[in-house]
């Protein structure tokens, strides 16, 4: 028989598919059903946020964090939030650090449960996000009733948070927290020793301690590689350093040890909730001072300094020292890092939002080589990906 | 977190190791900023890399910053991590847009798409990169969007056109001037010559007006 010369097939992969978590394209060479070759094209969601906050106040831009990652609003914000009061040294009362670490976590549960349930979807189990959504939506009503908005909060704001929250929210959602690990359970259940799960995710996209670090992997992906690495207590921020919880890591780095990870931390993000809510101390939520935060609207209404003062905040906005930083949080995702240049005005002068997923998307082509075509798509959704905060 | 103490210590055998690649080494607000030479940046991430006292082994972000009133116009700033020290450096260097930054994707693979958005934005050209291709904007895209003197608007829209049954491009069309208020300062610092200010001047000199800014 003569040999024969077979060309590489190349098959687009989205943007339009259900399985590509958005609006990725994936060009991929294939070798039969092998992947030879797999280059994502990004920026189709591309917005131009960083364009955008340096034409806005500081103020202004905080609502472009949410539409970052808008799995998980309140983690970007956080991270510009902890950025401003840095360059301006600015000190969050205790209450406002309580609020904005509880909101944080509820945020890593929010991310969570969407990757996880989605994942489980892409790999051929239904039932994973039909149950799980709901506790999505009780937890987006518990932002709604912080902040009136269900998803895009603009609630933590640089000196603190927009407002207060009421003792009854505080309750309800330790009562909450309570019945949630009942879910987790039952979402284990369905999935942990599920057979054809793990058929599809054991030894699939197995990425090295070496590797991670090479590809700048951070957050569960990384702690799935095995190396114990965790912002809240590496380098802990707001109140994370008085808190108790546990860091879990992997053995083997794939797709299956970045879901147990994640199962994980949902129920050490539940341990942290009941902390705050335990802990909650009385007192303001913001910085007390006017030139950053505004004046309660009870007090615009008799003092003319007040009314000064919040009609300066919300036009001219306030001018931050000049400097640079590089401040970063453990997002749900990984190290969600906010570099932000400053040049003494009201608006920043550079705003580089370093987003995880980017880094992680990156190194899907190293995931991918040698894997099959069903791989890809484990893959994806084990590295948890947003095109909000990858394409900005 | 990292004290100043040890970011100093840090500092200390960066400048050993590296010697003249070293511009400036500062510890501001308990971040290390390094200033290096556009030539020596693969060397300089190869040693923060690799070397006992350093281990940066992560690159966590890679940007352009442009200041157009500088001869070289642009910042190339590298954020690194070390987690067997628990800190992290912030190495810069300055370019313009002609000259090429080596590009150190071959010391860091993550470096390769943060280089691209680079390219992309900025107009920053990295030499030996394995693939410098647009990333973020739309194929075909002409022009580097965050550089200071590109507008907030762009130039070109693009809209659905029934007749041709494509999507089409077009120069930007604002049915409303951009509204860009200058809040910074409109009491002090106005240069301008106000009509009647010339009388001010010459014979009436004794009446004269104090401008804003004697």
């Amino acid at each position: 028989m003569t040999e024969q010369n077979i060309k590489n097939f190349t098959l687009n992969f989205g943007p339009q598919h259900p399985a590509a978590h958005g609006v990725l394209r994936l060009v991929l060479e294939m070798d039969g059903e092998v992947i030879d070759r797999a280059d994502p094209h990004i920026g189709l969601l591309h917005r131009g946020t960083e364009k955008l906050i340096e034409h806005k106040t500081y103020l202004q831009a905080v609502p472009y964090f949410d539409r970052l990652d808008y799995v998980a609003p309140q983690n970007q914000e956080h991270a510009f939030a902890l950025a401003v009061e840095k360059l301006a040294g600015m000190e969050v009362p205790p209450r406002g650090q309580y609020i904005r670490v509880l909101y944080a976590e509820i945020g890593r549960i929010l991310n969570h449960i969407l990757n996880i349930t989605a994942y489980a979807m892409d790999v051929g189990a239904m039932t994973p996000m039909l149950w799980a959504f709901e506790h999505r939506e009780l937890l987006m009503e518990f932002c709604e009733r912080a902040s009136g908005a269900r998803l895009h909060m603009a609630y933590f704001r640089p000196g603190g948070v927009a407002r207060d929250i009421s003792q009854e929210l505080l309750e309800d959602i330790d009562k909450w927290a309570d019945g949630y690990p009942k879910m987790i359970d039952d979402l284990e259940a369905l999935l942990t020793d599920n057979r054809i799960f793990k058929q599809r995710t054991v030894d699939i996209g197995v990425v090295s301690a070496e590797q991670a670090n090479d590809w700048s992997f951070t957050g569960p992906n990384l702690r799935a590689s095995g190396v114990p690495w965790d912002l809240r207590k590496a380098q802990p921020y707001d109140v994370y350093s008085k808190l108790e919880f546990d860091i879990p890591t992997g053995k083997h780095g794939d797709c299956y040890d970045r879901y147990l990870i994640r199962m994980y931390e949902m129920r050490e993000s539940v341990k942290i909730i009941k902390q705050c809510v335990a802990n909650m101390p009385p007192g303001p939520t913001s910085v007390d001072d006017n030139k950053f935060a505004p004046p309660s609207r009870e007090n615009m209404k008799r003092s003319m300094e007040a009314l000064i003062h919040h009609f300066k905040l919300y036009t001219e906005g306030y001018h931050v020292p000049a400097g640079e930083t590089y401040t970063v949080v453990e997002a749900p995702k990984g190290e969600f890092g906010v570099y932000l240049v400053s040049d003494g005005t009201n608006k920043p002068y550079r705003c580089k939002i370093r987003a995880p997923g980017f880094a992680h998307l990156q190194a899907l082509d190293m995931m991918s080589t040698g894997h099959m075509l069903a791989d890809v798509v484990a893959n994806i959704g084990s590295v948890d990906v947003v095109f909000g905060e990858i394409d900005r | 977190m990292a004290d100043t103490q040890q970011l100093d210590s840090i500092g200390a055998s960066i400048t050993e190791g590296l010697g003249n690649a070293v511009l400036s080494l500062n510890v501001i607000a308990e971040e290390l900023i390094l200033n290096v030479e556009r030539n020596s940046i693969v060397k300089t991430m190869t040693f923060l890399r690799d070397d006992v006292n350093c281990q940066f082994k992560q690159l966590m972000d890679l940007c352009g910053v442009d200041y157009p009133e500088r001869e070289k116009r642009f910042d190339v700033v590298y954020n690194l991590l070390s987690m067997t020290q628990n800190s992290r450096v912030r190495v810069k260097l300055q370019t313009d847009d002609e000259g090429q930054v080596p590009s150190v994707s071959s010391v860091f693979s993550s470096a390769n798409w943060w280089e691209r958005e680079a390219w992309d934005l900025y107009g920053i050209f990295f030499s030996d990169h394995p693939d410098l291709r647009r990333i973020l904007t739309d194929y075909g895209f002409i022009g580097h969007p965050l550089r200071k003197d590109f507008p907030l608007t762009g130039y070109l829209e693009v809209r659905y056109d029934d007749e041709q049954k494509r999507v089409v491009y077009e120069p930007v069309k604002l049915t409303q001037e951009y509204r860009n208020f200058d809040f910074l300062s409109p009491w002090e610092g106005i240069q301008l010559d106000l009509p009647g200010d010339e009388k001010s001047s010459s014979e009436l000199d004794d009446v004269k007006l104090k401008k804003p800014n004697d």
